[in-house]
C-alpha cells in the first residue's frame, strides 16, 4: 500500500516537470506571452497542483533517503557503520543543495 | 471446565478427489504454548490423517513449514496461536508457487533458480589441499554473514508480488545467496554468475517493494541484497563501457 503511494508519487513528480518544460517553451516565446501564462498558472487549481506535487516529491525523496542505509552498506571492522550515519549525510547534502538553489532563486 | 479451542481453517487439494481447492474448517485444542505446526501436527495424528504439509526441525531452521497463515507468508512453527487467538486461522500453501497438494507446494522452480547463481566458493585456480584453507578474517565474514543466514523457506518468494506476476524473476533468496558469495573474500566467481544477477530477469526485475525483508523470518534482507547488487551491476556496465578490454 505504502510502496504504491509511493510510486504514485512519481506522477505528481513527472506532470510537474512537463509543466515546467511548457513554462520554459512560453519564456522563450517572448515576456508576453510568458507574462499571461504566469498570470493563467495563478488559478487554484494549479496552485493545489504545485502544493500536491511539492508534498509529492517530499515524499519520495524522504522515502527514497531512508532506504540509502540499506543499499550503502559500510563496513568499519566488523560492525557495521549505524544507518544514521548513512542517511544523516544524505539529508544534509540535500538541505545544503536546497538552500543554495533557494538562494540563487531569491537572490534577485 | 471445557479445554479452550479454536478454529484452523485449512487450504485443501486432493487432485484424485476434487478439481478444485476447498477449504476445511477443524477445531484444534487452544494452548497458549501451541504454534499453527502444532495444530497441523493434531490435525494430522488425531483428527485426519489425509491432511498433507511439509515440515521438519519445529525451530525455524530448517525452512520447510513455510505456509501462508491469514494471508502472511509464516514458518506455521513460529507462528503462535496466541497471537490470533481466538479469531480463527486460515492456512494456505505459500503463495505464487503451483500447488502439489494441499499444503505442500512445487518448488522445482525455486530450486532450479538456486543452482542458477552457483552457490558455492569458486576459485579461477584451486589451491591443492596440503597448502591448507583459504583464511578469512572477522572483518571479513562480518560483511556477507547476514545474507548467508537464509533457511531457502522461500517465504520471500510468496511474499513478492513482482515474482507473482513475472515467474522468470530470479527472486529474492537466490539474489541474496548470489550476492552473499560475491561478498565473499575466498570467492573469485563473480565474473561467472553475472550473466544470471545483472540480468532484466535478476536485479533489473525487482521494484524494491521490500515485501521479502519483511516477512524473512533469519533477518537476511535479500531487498537491502538485490538493491546492492544492483549497484554491482551498475559499475560493472560502466566498468564495461569504458574499459571493454577490462576482464570483468
Amino acid at each position: 500500500m505504502l510502496f504504491m503511494l509511493r510510486e504514485l508519487t512519481s506522477v505528481f513528480v513527472a506532470a510537474f516537470l512537463v509543466f515546467y518544460l511548457v513554462q520554459v517553451s512560453h519564456l522563450a516565446k517572448g515576456t508576453e506571452a510568458y507574462t499571461a501564462f504566469l498570470g493563467r498558472r495563478a488559478s487554484l487549481g494549479l496552485m493545489l497542483f504545485h502544493v500536491l506535487a511539492f508534498v509529492a516529491a517530499l515524499y519520495h525523496s524522504i522515502t527514497w533517503f531512508n532506504l540509502t542505509p540499506k543499499i550503502m552498506v559500510v563496513h568499519r571492522g566488523e560492525e557495521k557503520v549505524p544507518p544514521a550515519l548513512i542517511a544523516g549525510p544524505h539529508y544534509a547534502a540535500w538541505l545544503v543543495i536546497s538552500v543554495v538553489i533557494l538562494w540563487i532563486a531569491l537572490r534577485s | 471446565m471445557a479445554e479452550p479451542s479454536m478454529t484452523l481453517e485449512v487450504f485443501r487439494y486432493r487432485p484424485e478427489v476434487e478439481q478444485e481447492p476447498t477449504f476445511q474448517s477443524y477445531t484444534v485444542p487452544y494452548r497458549e504454548d501451541w504454534v499453527v505446526l502444532d495444530a497441523l501436527n493434531y490435525l494430522k495424528d488425531q483428527v485426519d490423517g489425509t491432511l498433507s504439509y511439509r515440515w521438519s526441525c519445529r525451530m525455524g531452521v530448517c525452512g520447510s513449514c513455510g505456509m501462508m497463515v491469514n494471508g502472511t507468508p509464516k514458518l506455521t512453527c513460529a507462528a503462535f496461536l496466541k497471537d490470533y487467538y481466538p479469531a480463527p486461522i486460515r492456512v494456505e500453501p505459500l503463495a505464487n508457487f503451483p500447488v502439489e497438494r494441499d499444503l505442500v507446494i512445487n518448488m522445482d522452480d525455486f530450486m532450479h533458480k538456486l543452482r542458477e547463481i552457483k552457490p558455492w566458493i569458486i576459485r579461477e585456480q584451486e589451491k591443492p589441499v596440503t597448502e591448507g584453507e583459504y583464511l578469512q578474517s572477522p572483518a571479513e565474514l562480518a560483511r556477507y554473514k547476514q545474507f548467508s543466514m537464509g533457511i531457502n523457506c522461500m517465504l520471500c518468494y510468496a511474499a513478492c508480488p513482482v515474482y507473482g506476476m513475472t515467474q522468470d524473476f530470479l527472486g529474492p533468496a537466490a539474489i541474496a545467496l548470489a550476492h552473499r558469495y560475491n561478498l565473499d573474500s575466498r570467492d573469485q566467481g563473480q565474473a561467472l554468475r553475472k550473466d544470471v544477477v545483472f540480468s532484466h530477469e535478476a536485479i533489473w526485475e525487482c521494484t524494491f517493494v521490500g515485501e521479502c525483508s519483511v516477512v524473512c523470518p533469519k533477518d537476511v534482507d535479500p531487498a537491502g541484497a538485490i538493491q546492492q547488487e544492483k549497484v554491482a551491476g551498475a559499475i560493472d556496465l560502466v566498468k564495461s563501457v569504458l574499459m571493454p578490454w577490462g576482464s570483468r
